[in-house]
């Protein structure tokens, strides 16, 4: 890919995440910010991509399974919790007594 | 193109179109729950199309397998246990550790990179790509290494372990910032001028820039700074991307970042706060001390438990507001308790939720879900305001601010304009809080001083414990 054609990329995203979420009822704050932030956790593509081109270098192998187990960390417990605070809305009318 | 090249490039472009829809799909509340496992979901799928792709081309060495597998299983392990094990009060805290640990990752890589030049190394680049190189892994540091120490920062000071030093709220602080953000762009010129040396001292005075900004920021607006660090952590992701040569990687970061500016804006408007303040203005109480509407309470009642539940069991239609408070005190349940008293007894209860309840917005209704609070009985602030003359009592909990009439009536005082609960409408209103301090604005409440409003002094917990005492003494809710 070319430099330009990334700054492509990163400016329709840009405009792509700018217009989706446009009004966001103030009930899913929380929910929408710990759902974003488990998503920032693609860098774990990038720590992914270091330990497959680290050619037997060992301190960046390294280096590169922190930064996945840190991105993990991220990615695995920011859905979960964003699941766990969601299916306190979904409760159905009916479950209550 | 060959097969795996074809694969990847289909496998990312739907990862591309689901994530998107994921956080589209987050800001509904019918679609949140499956919008969310879509992106989880296509979070797997970009992981698979990245794995597949170098299956197919270079393939992966039976060590990298080694270190991929240690690091994802440990990262992902902590992870899930912390998603499972965190109390719903500490929301706030935890999605702040999250966020910092995803600005971390970023940090490793571009320094992972910038250490040990990988395999397409940097030699056989031509000036202007390698310019960008080292520009994208700057950028990576500068914003991930502010995004950890920020987002930690931000976490222990919501945990109470740490408090705001004095000298941060002085104009000192303004002095240090400055002092670090010109080192980190000393450090970050000298970088792309490839001296790579200095890209500890990158990593330092950026870690510190990150610390001298969050420091100084009080409690009450630390969720703006939080999604606004979330918003930065996208922005690290997107760098990473060109650090690695990823358009799922810079797009993904890029809508993050973007996504989470608009949240960042939608919470200060919620708040009546503009960013700037609340990034460079200190906390509010240090500032409006000495203005309009400080002032002594004249005409402050304050009444027993005794006599709060007596009214209540005479009225028809109460409202409940929730508010800081009532998080920091844990007495959700407690609440629904005596709330469910109230309604065996055939009296309406309500719960108004101010748009930045809690301790970050939309908090309050996560916790009141969490206390098995029906949906329907939780209104927004614009729903809830004209039902307040037709209420016969209100319970406020820990809420200050959000029901201060100065907002409405007192063009002078700070608060002014923004919107606030009509509460002082109703016939009785009780206001059940630990002292006579003002709210984190620091600003008289004239609520307190109206003829139809009570203090019921003392925690929101033990009150509500003795509330519920009172109330099985009356018989209520015993049938």
């Amino acid at each position: 890919m070319s430099f330009i054609s990334l700054l492509w990329v990163l400016l329709l995203g840009s405009l792509l995440g700018l217009e989706l979420i446009g009004k966001v009822p103030p009930t899913l704050h929380t929910p929408l910010m710990s759902g974003a932030n488990a998503i920032s956790g693609i860098t774990m593509l990038a720590a992914l991509t270091l330990i497959v081109k680290a050619d037997g270098n060992v301190p960046l192998l390294i280096i590169g399974s922190v930064s996945l187990g840190f991105a993990l960390f991220n990615v695995v417990g920011g859905f979960f919790v964003t699941d766990r605070m969601l299916a306190m809305f979904s409760r159905k009318p009916s479950n209550r007594k | 193109m060959n097969l795996p090249v074809i694969i990847k490039f289909v496998i990312d472009l739907l990862a591309v179109l689901l994530l998107a829809l994921g956080i589209k799909g987050l800001s509904k509340v019918k679609s949140a729950r499956d919008a969310n496992r879509l992106a989880a979901f296509a979070m797997s799928l970009s992981v698979i199309g990245l794995l597949s792709y170098y299956l197919g081309t270079s393939g992966i060495a039976i060590q990298s397998w080694i270190w991929i597998i240690i690091g994802s299983s440990i990262g992902s392990l902590f992870g899930a246990i912390l998603a499972k094990k965190v109390p719903m009060t500490s929301m706030p805290e935890t999605v702040a550790l999250f966020n910092g640990c995803g600005g971390m990752s970023s940090l490793l890589v571009a320094l992972g990179v910038a250490i040990f030049p990988i395999s397409n190394s940097l030699e056989n680049l031509d000036f202007f790509k390698s310019l960008i190189n080292e520009v994208s892994i700057s950028v990576s540091i500068f914003v991930g290494a502010i995004t950890f120490t920020g987002s930690i920062v931000a976490m222990a000071k919501l945990q109470g372990w740490l408090s705001t030093p004095g000298w941060t709220q002085s104009k000192f602080r303004h002095f240090v910032n400055i002092v670090f953000a010109v080192a980190s762009l000393i450090a970050f010129f000298d970088l792309i001028n490839g001296n790579t040396s200095s890209i500890w001292l990158l990593v330092i005075v950026s870690s510190l820039l990150g610390i001298g900004v969050t420091l100084p920021i009080g409690g009450a607006d630390m969720p703006v700074v939080i999604s606004l660090l979330n918003s930065y952590s996208g922005i690290a992701a997107a760098a990473a991307g060109f650090v690695v040569d990823s358009q799922l990687l810079i797009v993904a970061g890029a809508m993050v970042g973007a996504a989470g500016l608009i949240l960042t804006q939608v919470m200060c408007k919620g708040m009546n706060r503009s960013l700037v303040s609340v990034l460079f203005g200190g906390s509010l109480s240090a500032q409006s001390t000495v203005s309009a509407g400080s002032g002594e309470y004249t005409n402050i009642t304050s009444c027993s438990v005794e006599e709060c539940a007596l009214t209540l069991e005479a009225a028809n239609k109460v409202i409940i507001v929730p508010g800081y408070g009532l998080a920091v005190a844990q007495a959700q349940h407690t609440l629904r308790e005596v709330t469910k008293k109230l309604e065996q007894n055939g009296i309406e209860v309500v719960y108004a939720i101010h748009p930045v309840a809690g301790r970050m917005p939309g908090h309050m209704n996560v916790l009141l879900a969490e206390a098995d609070v029906p949906y329907e009985q939780l209104k927004e602030m614009d729903v809830v305001n004209p039902d307040f003359p037709a209420t016969d009592v209100v319970l406020v909990l820990g809420a200050n601010d959000v029901v201060n009439p100065q907002a409405k009536n007192d063009s002078s005082s700070p608060l002014y304009g923004m919107p606030v609960l009509d509460v002082q409408e109703a016939r009785t209103v009780f206001v059940i809080k630990r002292g006579m301090s003002a709210g984190y604005s620091g600003i008289k409440n004239d609520l307190f001083d109206l003829p139809n409003t009570s203090m019921v002094f003392g925690d929101a917990k033990k009150v509500l414990n003795d509330l519920i005492g009172e109330l099985k003494d009356l018989g209520v809710g015993e049938k």
